[in-house]
This record gives structure tokens, sequence and C-alpha cells, in this order.
């Protein structure tokens, strides 16, 4: 089995040595690269290092690391990450590419909800992959929730969304998800249907939350994922799943900073209870240890 | 992504300075090298497979097999891209068929890679092909998994194997191998076995996968990766070759706009050829992989070695050198200018051109909206001049442009808007021939003329008409052999340069940029 690859441990020989050198930086370089933060990122962060170790004249590696976490947590804690779900019903619209774990995701998020006494429907407008709304009916089982079926099969899937939210307002439920098809986001028709399944829901109640799920395996891709979804859907805040693998999702920062939307959510694992809010302490302390 | 330009024009500008070298310094090579590794990185190559890969370029850049037919630029292209396919496999493997059936075809990777929707597309490829697959579902770990493959079965048309419902329910293990005995009974020639899918790090569920890999001993294990993936590409692979060891890969969702670096690291790091591309929801959309063009996807080059070859082949250097040289000494006329435009069609359909330039993926519209009508029009209008108009252009007075509208089928104000543009144009060469960069409105920058700037300015106060010994006659027929003779098709295509006098407009605004241009010039453009 792989190793759980970490920065930290990518860096360990790096701050395992008495002071700075060449090769420091090199290391630096490269475990940055390895967890995903992509080349331009990784230069700005380098330079500014270098800069600060210069600045403070400083040769010992435990002074770097503090400043890595510094700034690494300073960049993340840019954005604000709480979730605004105050509206009743508070609308939540869950987007992203196909299979980054926006079923599985909302489950856990249900469960979330309901553990703190809100009650939740959630609505399985994924009416185009095979079985994607008894996984979602599962899910919604588990985490609690109440489920709005498509009536029929192929059912046209901002109907689906739009009788979510009717439901929500009828029963007095405090909170409606959306589950969508996984869709490429260079899926031009694809993506318009998302529009769409926005506009309908919008006739009804404002929307609270587009939330779009990111594979933290994802690499440098995920920026242009990002773009094209905030473009599409108005995303508002970016769920990132998979974070128990290896994959440490440093791409998040690029997309977090190009796009200027929050992380609002993270996802590490298969249990139902595995799904926390976003607090870039935690992430960089897990990130460079 | 879009944001750094592609990698050609970039190689392009890191050896403009290179040209009339005959071959590469080491600083040079360092300057690609770099820009290559950046490429790459942003391409989620991993790490460790960008530094090898970017080593041996820089080894092959620097030995002596470089080839002399091709500039520098091109050479290193060439290299690139050589050991792009290299990596990726040379050529693609086909799926490895057992002597006695059932062949059983086992599929494992991440969640979320696209395994079950993976199965109903090998099925439906396997069916049409004439066999009969069953697929059995070993997935009892994602909720409603099995209802997936069994629906995705049905839409194949083949026959699914699912004694359990699934939802953490049943053993994984036995249901696979209860799955190959089925299918030894019923006398399906391949099963396929979707299993869960797992992180790399999960080592129980590994060892399932293993467990299940032993069980029904399979005689493919297609690891399905996401092309999305970034630099976790590298500890997944080697998590699930370590795990259960598989024997070809499997690249899904090509149709996004990902630069798939990750097949690259894992065909590296593996060794293991990449067989098959998922690109698209439908249950046809699943093709055999080709590595090369792979290459051209990940350094996002087009297919810009074709584009050499085909200019290369249709070119004659001896023309071009002849026209450089009527250029210099403006007797530049309408008879070359057909000429030229007669060798461009040589070449192949323009627009075919067009496409093959890197970046041009997004261009796709306005290549659709390029009328190559135009270029015809254009000759016909050359054609119905009489040779002495072609040659002097000053004697098309009212009656003779009606007549040679009448005659190639057009008006007379395409007539004299080709007339125009004709003497816009010889100026414009002319000045480029002697040194200078023109400014003509409307145009922007002229592609490759500021390189031709450069290496001619100094000289400018020089005796005109020096010969070809001398370095500064030499830079302005290169000058001429860029902005004039290779780029014909470029002027053409953009619409502002010569003849194509309703596309101006259109060319403006739609046409290829002038860095897309520019890069096919560079390419074309001999140092």
């Amino acid at each position: 089995m792989a190793e759980r690859w970490s920065l930290s441990r990518a860096l360990g020989g790096m701050f395992a040595r008495k002071t700075i050198d060449d090769t420091t930086w090199d290391d630096l370089e490269d475990a940055l690269i390895g967890a995903d933060f992509g080349p331009d990122i990784t230069e700005q962060v380098v330079e500014h290092l270098r800069a600060e170790v210069e600045r403070f004249r400083t040769t010992d590696p435990e002074d770097l690391k503090r400043m890595l976490r510094e700034t690494l947590e300073e960049r993340l804690a840019k954005y604000d990450p709480t979730l605004r779900l105050t509206a009743r019903p508070a609308v939540v619209l869950v987007v992203g590419v196909n299979g980054v774990g926006k079923t599985t995701t909302i489950g856990k998020f249900a469960h979330f909800l309901t553990t703190r006494g809100r009650s939740v429907v959630v609505g399985a407008a994924d009416t185009f992959r095979a079985a994607a709304v008894e996984q979602l009916a599962t899910w919604a089982q588990r985490g609690g929730a109440a489920i709005v079926r498509p009536q029929q099969e192929r059912q046209d899937p901002a109907s689906v969304a739009f009788q979510t939210v009717e439901r929500a307002l009828a029963d007095g439920i405090d909170i409606a998800i959306v589950d969508t098809a996984g869709r490429l986001h260079t899926k031009g028709g694809l993506m318009d249907e998302l529009g769409k399944i926005k506009r309908v829901v919008e006739k009804q109640t404002e929307i609270a939350e587009v939330l779009l799920v990111l594979d933290a395996t994802t690499g440098q891709n995920g920026v242009a994922q990002a773009e094209a979804f905030i473009e599409h859907a108005g995303v508002t805040g970016l769920v990132i799943t998979k974070l128990d693998g290896s994959a440490k999702g440093g791409f998040v920062l690029a997309v977090q900073e190009r796009t200027g939307i929050p992380i609002k959510l993270i996802g590490q694992g298969e249990g139902i209870g595995d799904l926390t809010g976003f607090t870039p302490h935690v992430f960089v302390q897990g990130l460079v240890g | 992504m879009a944001t750094f330009g592609n990698l050609t024009d970039r190689l392009a500008e890191t050896f403009t300075r290179l040209r009339g070298k005959g071959r590469l310094s080491p600083a040079d090579v360092d300057g690609t090298v770099r820009e290559i590794r950046r490429a790459l990185l942003e391409a989620d190559v991993a790490l460790d497979v960008v530094k090898d890969f970017t080593a041996r370029v820089r080894e092959r850049a620097l030995g002596d097999e470089v080839n002399k037919a091709l500039n520098p630029a091109q050479q290193v292209v060439q290299i690139v891209n050589d050991e792009l396919v290299r990596i990726l496999g040379g050529e693609q493997r086909r799926l490895e068929f057992a002597k006695k059936p059932p062949t059983v075809i086992m599929l494992a990777g991440l969640q979320g890679a696209g395994k079950t929707t993976l199965a109903g597309k090998l099925a439906t490829w396997l069916r049409k092909d004439g066999h009969t697959p069953l697929l059995v579902a070993s997935d009892l770990q994602r909720p409603n998994a099995v209802t997936q493959l069994q629906v995705v079965g049905e839409q194949a048309g083949v026959a699914v194997y699912a004694p359990e419902p699934g939802n953490g329910v049943g053993n994984p293990v036995k249901v696979a191998k209860d799955g190959v005995r089925e299918a030894e009974r019923r006398q399906h020639d391949v099963v396929i076995v979707d299993t869960a899918g797992r992180l790399g790090v999960d080592a129980e569920l590994m060892k399932q996968a293993a467990d299940i890999r032993r069980a029904v001993d399979p005689d493919e294990v297609l690891f399905v990766i996401d092309a999305m993936i970034g630099q976790d590409a590298v500890a997944t692979a080697q998590a699930f070759q370590k795990g259960v060891d598989f024997t070809g890969v499997v690249l899904t969702k090509l149709d996004g706009d990902s630069k798939g670096g990750a097949a690259l690291s894992v065909a590296s790091i593996t060794g293991r050829p990449i067989m098959f591309a998922g690109t698209g929801e439908g249950l046809d959309d699943f093709e055999p992989f080709h590595p090369d063009r792979m290459a051209s996807r990940i350094l996002d080059l087009g297919d810009i070695l074709t584009l050499i070859e085909q200019a290369q082949a249709n070119f004659d250097e001896a023309e071009a050198a002849k026209v450089a040289e009527k250029l210099a000494t403006s007797t530049f006329t309408l008879e070359d200018f057909l000429e030229q435009m007669q060798q461009l069609k040589n070449m192949g359909s323009i627009k075919n051109m067009l496409g093959m330039l890197p970046g041009a993926k997004g261009m796709r519209e306005q290549l659709d909206n390029f009328d190559e009508g135009e270029i015809t029009r254009t000759e016909a209008i050359i054609r119905s001049m009489t040779p002495a108009e072609r040659r002097m252009p000053k004697l098309l007075n009212g009656s003779r442009r009606l007549r040679i509208a009448r005659g190639s089928g057009t008006t007379v104000t395409e007539v004299n808007a080709l007339v125009n543009r004709f003497e816009q144009a010889a100026k414009m060469m002319k000045t480029v021939a002697k040194g200078g960069v023109p400014q003509v409105p409307g145009m922007g920058p002229v592609p490759g003329a500021s390189y031709a700037g450069k290496g001619s300015r100094g000289s400018s106060s020089k005796k005109k008409g020096s010969r070809s010994g001398n370095p500064a006659k030499r830079a302005a027929e290169n000058a001429a052999l860029a902005a004039g003779v290779k780029p014909a098709g470029a002027s053409a295509a953009s619409g502002s340069g010569f003849g194509l006098g309703k596309q101006a407009g259109a060319g403006a605004a739609g046409g290829p940029s002038p860095e897309e241009l520019a890069s096919l010039q560079k390419f074309l453009g001999r140092g």
C-alpha cells in the first residue's frame, strides 16, 4: 500500500538539516509541486520565503517551516469559509464534474445538518446517471433526510429541483439540498442545463449556496473546472473531497485565489460523519505538519 | 491552461534569438528545458517524471543526433514529441484474450474514476466486436453501484451477474468467483469484473482487490484513472501496481479540457501501457488509446510536426528565395502573388492547416467561418488579367477592371479591393524586406516582423542591394521569407494581407490571432 504521502514527510529531509542551503529550496519547490500547488503558486511561495529568510537573516529550517505554514495559512484564510444557510428554506445546489463525490457529500452534509437539529430534504436531480437516484436515497436515509425523487425516468432535472424546493416550502423544511448530475465543465449544453436549474429554483426562493465539489486528487485542471462552474452556476463555495487519500489538494489554493470563491467544506472519508468545515489552520497543519 | 499560452509559442519565443545558429548551446537548451518543465507541470505530469523527461530532452538536444533538416526550434519539438510518444508506449496494445474462454477482465481504480461506466463501455465495445461479455457486480461498497451496473448492462445490451444487493452487503471476492463460473456455465466468452473504488492508502480495500484478483485469475487487470488527476497519480498508480498489479491502464474523462499529464506519469512510472480512453458519457464514447495524439495534447503542440512535414514537402525553397529577391528589389507582381497562392493550395486545405496549429482548438468556430472560396475568387480575378496587367497593376483603368470583373464572375468592387490590398501588401513587404517594421492599420504587429526588424536594423545604413554574402542582406532575405512568403497562408487567413477583400473585416475579428499565425511562421521560417 502506498505510504500516506504528506508534504511534511516530503519536507522532512529539508527540515532535518541544520541550515538552509540550495538543496533546501529545491526540496521545498519539489514538495510544493508534489502537493499540486502548481508551478505558479510554488514559484511565488518559494520566492516569498526566500525574501523572508533573507530579511530575517535566519538559517534555521525550523524558522522556514514556520514561515511556510504562516504563508500558506495567510493565503488560505483570505476568504470567509462560513456557510450561509439562514434563509428558510435555505436552498443548496451541489454541482461538479463526474465522480468527485457529489452524492456522497450530500449524504454527509444532510447528516451534518440533521444532527444539528435542522430538517433537510434532498432532491435527486441527477436523472442522468444510472442508479444515481437510488444512491442518493441510500445516503438520504443514512443522513436522516427526506428525499424528492423524479416521477419518471429522464425527467428534466430542473423540474425535480423545483419540486424539491416546493416540498421544502410546503412542509416547512429548513434546508433543501439539490443533487445534480456530474458534468464535465467543457460540455456547453450540460452547463446551460445548470443555469436552467438555477433559474427555475430562483422562481420560488433565493438560492442560499451553490457548492462546487472538487476532488482532492484533481490537478491543475481544478482551476478550469471552477471557472466554468462559476460562470454557469454562480458557485458560492467549494467542497474538497477525498482528502483522506494520498493527495493533498494544494490546487485549492490556486482555485481559491484565482476565483475568489472560498472553500467551505472538507470531506475526508467514506463514513457519514467525515465532513467538516474548512479551517485554514487545520488544513495547513495537515499539509505541512 | 489557457493562462499560460501554449508551449509552442513560448518555445518559439525562446528560439527566436537562435535563428541562424546551426546548433544549440547548453544555455539555449536550458532555457527551453525550463519552459518544457513548466508546461509539463501545468499539465499535471508527476514531478519525478518531469525531471527524468527534461533530463533526457536536454541530453538529446545537445547530442549529435540532431537532425540537420530542421531548425533548432523544430528539433526540440521533435525530440520532445519523440520522447513523449516513447513514454506513452509507442504503439497501442490490444486486449489479450484467454486461449480458453472466458477471458476475465478486472477493473480497479479510485472512487469516481469511472469504473462502472467504463464496464458498460467496454462491454458495448466487445459486444460489437462479436463477443458475449458478462458484467459482474463486485462493487458491493458504494451505495447502489450494483443497480448502476445493472442499468448500464441493460443499456449496453449485455448480461449482468449481480447476486448480491450491495450497499455493504455480500462478499465481493465470492461474487467475482461465482461470476466467472456463471460465465463458463452460460458460455460467455468475456467476463468484466467491476470492483469497488478504493483509495491507494486504504490497505483493507486494497487487500480485497488483491483477493479478487487471486480468486478469478484475470487475463487483464485494467487500472481506471481519471485524466484530471494531479500529482497524486504517481502514489495512486504505485499503490495499485503493488496491490493488484494491473496489466493495462484506461484513461477516463478525456473529453474534458485536462491536458492529461497523468497518462504520462502512470505510463512512465509503472511501465504499463494505456490501452483505452473514455471520451464521453455515452456508452459508445470509448476508443483505443493513441499515444501520439496524447503527446500533442499534453504539450498542446497541435499536429505541429505534421504541419512542418507538409510545409517542407510542398514549399519550393528555390521559389521562395526568388520571391524574396523580388521583394527586395520591388519587382513583386500579381503574377508572383498568384504563384504563391497556388503553392499554398498545394499544401492542402487552409482550414486543415490552421486546424493543426497548436491552440487552434478554441478557434474551431472561426475556422468554420473562414471561407476558402475567397482564395479561389482571388485567383479567378488575377487569372482574368492579361500578363501585362499582372505585371503592372497601374495599367488597370476602369474599363479593364470591368472586363476583369466580368471575366472572373466578380464585381468591380472586389477587383478594386484586391488591387488595393496587393499594393498595400507589396509596399509593406518592401519595407520588411528592407528591414523596417511596417505599420499597417488594423493589422496589429506584423507576425514575425519583430525579429526581422531587430535582425537588420543595424544594417539599414549599409548600401542597399548587397549580395547575400553580406549578413545584412541575409537578414533581409530571412525577413522576407518570414514575413512575405511563407505566411502568405497566414496573411490570407487573417484576411488582411492580400486579396481577400471581403474577408478583411471578418478576418480581423474572427480569424486566428497574430500569435497563432506567428507560431506557424516561426516554424515554417528557416534560420
